[in-house]
């Protein structure tokens, strides 16, 4: 190759490479504020501010849903399965919200440990499948007392 | 391998070699995309948990990915702009700039429409919603440096340094749903695993994919023609081509 073009290759790879490292650093110091919402084991650990609007988000524990007969106010546990914070949310749910389902809500922690929302989002994961798979699934995974949406993968929520 | 690379650098031999491809790259691309798009849409079963609301992965899927990868042929094309001045490495960059800005642009509408009836939400400032929203800004500011600077030699240099500082933004893209808490879901498709759907869902999607790939390189194609026709407007194989109609 011609000097000068190895010259300007080498400046173009340094260029890069100075940029990835910058970019790198930035989003590291970053990651906070980057996330999305803070999930269940933070919360109880202390790390999530208390009374200001952040986002938690995890699964939704099978048989936590207590919902009120008289409004639309709901209660449940929001879990990583190694920790879980009570969340209640008064309003619509989205279609997706289920039991062992995943949800991101935005609210704010009270002093008490609980977690006042005020909009619920549903978030589903990667897999997809045709609803008689599914339900086969779930026949096989309830003989052997687990439920399906929770064990294809229970850290994606 | 060197001869190649600078005969590669010639427009006019890309102008006619280019010419040979095109007519397979559209018809490859439209039967491929129709075949995917429809098996997607019509015939692929639904899902269990999203019902048929999922069915727009097979047009969210493609344009995403497309306007991803069209900026990684960008960056390349710009490192062969700054070393080797090669004038048919710009000449792409203009080229398909606009072709990228429309995908993005794509993507990020059919997944808004897609995440109004499953997450509940048209817009959410997560990582990868973000990420992909400065991507459509990389290609409005590749068009508009490109667009402000008359002179072609520093535009093709002022455009070239910023399509590279741009591409660090492409991990982040890719690796924003593993690197941080996102309401978006992870990649479906894998280079090491299995895709996390079945055959009858994934061999659609594949099918959409390759074909707007073709797609792709043949509006690629038809815009580099019309750029190296403006720009070599003033030699002679260009007024052969105009007045025969052939190179």
């Amino acid at each position: 190759m011609h000097p000068i073009r190895k010259k300007r290759l080498t400046i173009v790879l340094f260029l890069l490479a100075g940029l990835s490292v910058a970019v790198a650093l930035t989003t590291y110091a970053l990651r906070q504020n980057i996330n999305l919402f803070y999930d269940p084991t933070q919360i109880s650990a202390g790390e999530a501010p208390v009374d200001v609007r952040i986002r938690a988000g995890g699964m939704v524990k099978e048989g936590s849903v207590i919902r009120d007969p008289d409004s639309l106010k709901v209660e449940f546990l929001v879990t990583d399965y190694s920790a879980s914070v009570p969340v209640e949310y008064v309003g619509i749910l989205p279609d997706l919200f289920a039991e062992g389902q995943g949800i991101v809500a935005m609210g704010r922690l009270n002093t008490e440990g609980r977690f006042v929302a005020d909009q619920v989002l549903a978030k589903h994961d990667e897999n997809y499948m045709p609803p008689e798979v599914a339900g086969a699934l779930e026949k096989a995974s309830k003989a052997e007392g687990k439920s399906v949406t929770g064990s294809v993968k229970p850290a994606s929520y | 391998m060197w001869q190649f690379f600078h005969k590669l650098g010639s427009p006019k031999w890309f102008f006619g070699i280019s010419t040979r491809f095109m007519p397979w790259l559209l018809a490859g691309g439209i039967v491929l995309l129709m075949a995917g798009i429809i098996w997607g849409l019509a015939f692929a079963p639904k899902d269990y948990l999203q019902g048929n609301s999922y069915r727009i992965i097979f047009i969210h899927v493609p344009t995403a990915f497309i306007a991803q990868s069209i900026y990684i042929m960008m960056a390349s094309a710009a490192i062969v702009t700054l070393v080797w001045r090669m004038k048919l490495a710009d000449v792409f960059v203009k080229a398909v700039a606009p072709v990228g800005l429309a995908l993005t642009f794509l993507a990020l509408f059919t997944g808004a429409v897609w995440g109004k009836p499953t997450w509940g939400t048209w817009w959410i400032w997560d990582a990868r919603l973000t990420s992909m929203l400065i991507l459509l800004f990389l290609y409005g500011g590749v068009i508009a440096l490109d667009r402000a600077i008359n002179d072609e030699k520093s535009a093709a240099r002022a455009v070239a340094v910023l399509v590279l500082v741009g591409v660090v933004n492409i991990p982040i893209i890719k690796y924003s749903v593993e690197w941080w808490n996102t309401l978006h879901q992870p990649a479906t498709f894998k280079l090491t695993e299995k895709p996390s759907m079945p055959a009858e869902m994934w061999v659609p999607l594949l099918l959409s994919v390759l074909g707007l790939y073709l797609i792709f390189g043949w509006l690629a194609c038809i815009r580099m023609q019309t750029e190296i026709l403006s720009r070599e407007q003033r030699t002679r194989w260009v007024r052969e081509f105009v007045l025969k109609g052939r190179v």
